[in-house]
């Protein structure tokens, strides 16, 4: 399931190792070995620490970097994880937008995630105009539906008139072009929302008790249960489209080669919409799943999590949807577990402030290891922009 | 040689004759950081810079709209109009506030400038302002660091040329370290700051006045102003099992601690407490902020009297609605008042007419706001000491009723009263 530009057997060969042509190492890959090794050697250590610390607070070990350490309960680590997996899956809801652009055009769209903002304002809207009639108390899952479809349709519509106005014109420019345009769509997006429903934080209204309670199965928030479901049931689909019907085809095709995919019918301007109909729909509904668990939504809330995305994409192996998925879910994971696990044993103060840090560190210690990605495919003659 | 002898001789002749002119007249010594002239028909040039977009627009447009209504009711300084300008955004942060406070230097006839919002925009923006020979008068900063720590000694961040209406966190912390050790009977309490100056500032200062009391800090931790997910800083607490979160922060990320906090094995049954910045009918509103308690200053200004315009609060609160058809988001708009009618009162006090011209000394306006003592304002009894801090340290603490309907009587809704 690779949307993925250019084919592995075509171009000059040039990706090859270093080690190949020179016969000996160069200063550069010993500071890779060396970055390697540290990496691996800090976070060894932490693991170790934090098991130390949960065996028991009082063991020198875990007294040796860390004074004040107390361990955590098994109810919270579990919270951590699952915490973690719900964060993911968005992330890798939105990061299936870019890592489809980027395989069917070979541009980062970076206004991506104000799609997704979009998205989240308009399950805002619609859902504060359903607990005004009464609906959401009454019929919450008939009103989550409804959000849900309104959401999807506006943040399609978003992404497909983005493509049309921005981006369809600078077909066939540089790969820096598009991807300037799409920094300026991003400001667009964000200034428009800042304009017509102000610059404050809006929420949604409140969800029932199910959301928000514990269920006895798995002790995990229901909503972060529905986020997680929700997630999978989309990413199948996603694959089922992709992979099964006549249009995914299409869409691998044009990823693949778009002139030769042109010479054999397949329309390719009507192909691209549709790879951004369907990253729109998949950031809306990410959109939804974020205001059911935050309930809250802000002009710059598509932000970070889009950079996040994006690396998510990067890490999973740019144009590979299981990869964004599974990129997505590491992501989350890791800078909700991490600070815990791994920073905090080894006495760093302030962790939870450092989870951005180590949401990047993940994607640069991916990229150490596998330069192409989890699930990435090396790529011979590819220019990288 | 000698034609250049006579052209040196006569422009000597010349000068000797401009600064005999300059000097004959009677006048004052303008001070050391030089004066401003202002011609017949300009405006005395004061600015306002505050927190007017994003989430923080509550505190700073009432403060902002506080400085318009000030120089409205103050009038013409010896004739002359006091013209605000544009009200720059100090976007509650260290980058707005530089990059507002760069553009209003850029302009040499300000004399003063009212701001800002946020502790943090000031650490940025005060040493430009005042190098400039500018005074700052903020109604919304708390941060100790721009002061002092109220024993003697100058904060981090203070400069000469800065003052400050609102209260001091130091005063703040203590409150709320009071309210949760004597009032509430509980021994144990943790913090959350999100790293800027006056969300740091006050959880430390209400770290140090718990302990002070006698209870234990069972956490001190921080999260980044944009994250949602606040499960792993939640669960970082949940390890000590505190009695009392205190998280002094701004929304969305306040939002965000409230919602989840229940949701985190160990902080089921803690109870919640913010301050100033979190104090807002929008967050009021929120039906996860029920219960909760908030420090702030205190509102109850009853009958006083702000003796430059002669309004009381009642008079402004009125204007107020009447002009912008809202009651004030956030409770600072009585020192942005205050704030502004005391730089008027300086300005008029280190001002003369030279003819048709007002000259302004900027260090007669310092040594004005210096001597400032028992000065009756919108707040109460305002005297400034020597690092800017005039601010009457009322403070109060409401807890929030729960619901939307409820948000405004919750902000008046108190339940406990300190004052040094």
């Amino acid at each position: 399931m690779t949307l993925k530009r250019g084919a592995p057997t075509r171009g000059t060969p040039r990706g090859q190792p270093r080690v190949q042509h020179g016969g000996h190492r160069t200063r550069i890959d010993w500071f890779l070995a060396i970055l390697r090794v540290t990496v691996l050697i800090v976070v060894g250590v932490g693991l170790l620490a934090f098991i130390a610390q949960e065996i028991n607070p009082d063991n020198p070990f875990a007294r040796w970097a860390n004074p004040d350490a107390t361990g955590l309960t098994a109810a919270q680590i579990r919270g951590l994880v699952v915490s973690g997996v719900a964060q993911g899956s968005m992330y890798g809801l939105i990061a299936l937008g870019y890592s489809m652009v980027y395989g069917v055009l070979g541009f980062i769209n970076f206004a991506h995630g104000e799609v997704f903002m979009v998205g989240a304002m308009t399950g805002m809207i619609t859902s504060n105009k359903l607990a005004d009639a009464g609906l959401w108390e009454s019929n919450f899952i008939g009103s989550l539906v409804f959000i849900v479809v309104v959401s999807i349709i506006v943040s399609t519509l978003t992404a497909v008139v983005m493509e049309r106005v921005a981006y369809r014109p600078l077909r066939g420019a540089p790969r820096l072009i598009p991807l300037i345009t799409s920094i300026g769509v991003s400001f667009f997006l964000q200034n428009a929302s800042v304009v017509l429903l102000g610059p404050a934080s809006k929420s949604y209204p409140d969800v029932p008790d199910w959301v928000k309670a514990k269920h006895t199965f798995l002790q995990v928030e229901g909503g972060k249960i529905l986020v997680v479901v929700v997630a999978a049931a989309s990413m199948a689909a996603l694959w089922y489209y992709v992979d099964r019907t006549k249009t995914g085809k299409a869409m691998r095709a044009v990823a693949e080669d778009a002139e030769i995919a042109a010479l054999m019918g397949i329309n390719v301007n009507r192909t691209i919409v549709k790879v951004f109909a369907v990253g729109g729909a998949m950031a809306g509904m990410a959109g939804i799943l974020w205001g059911i668990l935050f309930r809250s939504v802000i002009h710059t809330t598509g932000f970070l999590p889009g950079i996040k995305a994006f690396s998510a994409a990067v890490v999973g192996g740019i144009g590979h949807l299981g990869g964004a998925m599974a990129g997505g879910l590491s992501i989350g994971v890791a800078e909700s577990v991490g600070p815990l696990v791994i920073l905090e044993p080894l006495g760093v103060s302030g962790v939870s402030q450092l989870r951005d840090a180590v949401a990047f560190s993940m994607l640069i210690i991916v990229l150490l290891v596998r330069p192409a990605g989890l699930f990435g495919e090396r790529l011979p003659g590819e220019d990288r922009a | 040689m000698k034609r250049k002898l006579r052209t040196l001789l006569a422009s000597l002749f010349a000068i000797s004759l401009l600064a005999a002119a300059c000097g004959g007249e009677d006048r004052p010594e303008a001070g050391a950081l030089g004066a401003v002239e202002v011609e017949t028909g300009d405006a005395i040039q004061i600015r306002s810079l505050e927190a007017i977009t994003g989430d923080v627009a509550f505190l700073g447009l009432p403060l902002e709209r506080s400085t318009i209504l000030a120089i409205e009711d103050y009038g013409p300084i010896q004739g002359f109009d006091v013209d605000l300008g544009t009200t720059l955004d100090d976007l509650c942060s260290n980058d707005g506030g530089q990059a507002a406070a760069q553009s209003i230097v850029a302009d040499e006839d300000v004399i003063g400038v009212i701001g800002t919002s946020c502790s943090g925009a000031a650490v940025a923006a005060a040493p430009l302002i005042t190098d400039a020979g500018m005074v700052l008068i903020s109604g919304g900063n708390t941060s100790p660091a721009l002061t002092s720590d109220l024993l003697g000694t100058q904060g981090e961040n203070y400069n000469v040329g800065y003052y400050r209406t609102a209260h001091n966190d130091l005063f703040q912390g203590a409150a709320m370290a009071k309210f949760v050790y004597g009032e509430l009977g509980l021994t144990t309490a943790a913090a959350i700051h999100d790293g800027d100056p006056y969300t740091q500032g006050l959880a430390q200062a209400f770290a140090d006045a718990f302990k002070a009391e006698g209870g234990t800090v069972t956490g001190f931790t921080a999260v980044n102003k944009d994250d949602t997910d606040m499960v792993p800083a939640l669960t970082e607490i949940a390890a000590g099992s505190p009695e009392a979160l205190f998280f002094p922060i701004f929304q969305p990320a306040g939002d965000f601690i409230a919602d989840q906090a229940a949701g985190v094995p160990g902080l089921e049954n803690t109870v919640l407490l913010a301050a100033d910045g979190l104090l807002n009918t929008n967050y009021l509103a929120l039906s996860q902020t029920e219960g909760m308690y908030f420090s702030g200053p205190d509102t109850r200004f009853g009958d006083n009297v702000n003796e430059s315009t002669g309004k009381t609060a009642d008079d402004f609160l009125s204007k107020y609605e009447e002009l912008y058809g809202e009651k004030p988001a956030a409770p600072f708009w009585a020192h942005g008042y205050d704030a502004t009618t005391l730089l008027l009162d300086a300005i008029a006090a280190a001002s003369y007419l030279e003819g048709d011209t007002l000259v302004i000394d900027r260090q007669g306006v310092r040594d004005h706001l210096n001597s400032v003592s028992g000065y009756s304002g919108l707040i109460g009894t305002i005297s400034c000491d020597e690092f800017g801090d005039c601010g009457a340290a009322r403070i109060t603490v409401v807890q929030n009723i729960g619901g939307e309907a409820n948000a405004e009587a919750s902000m008046e809704n108190v339940v406990f009263s300190f004052a040094p």
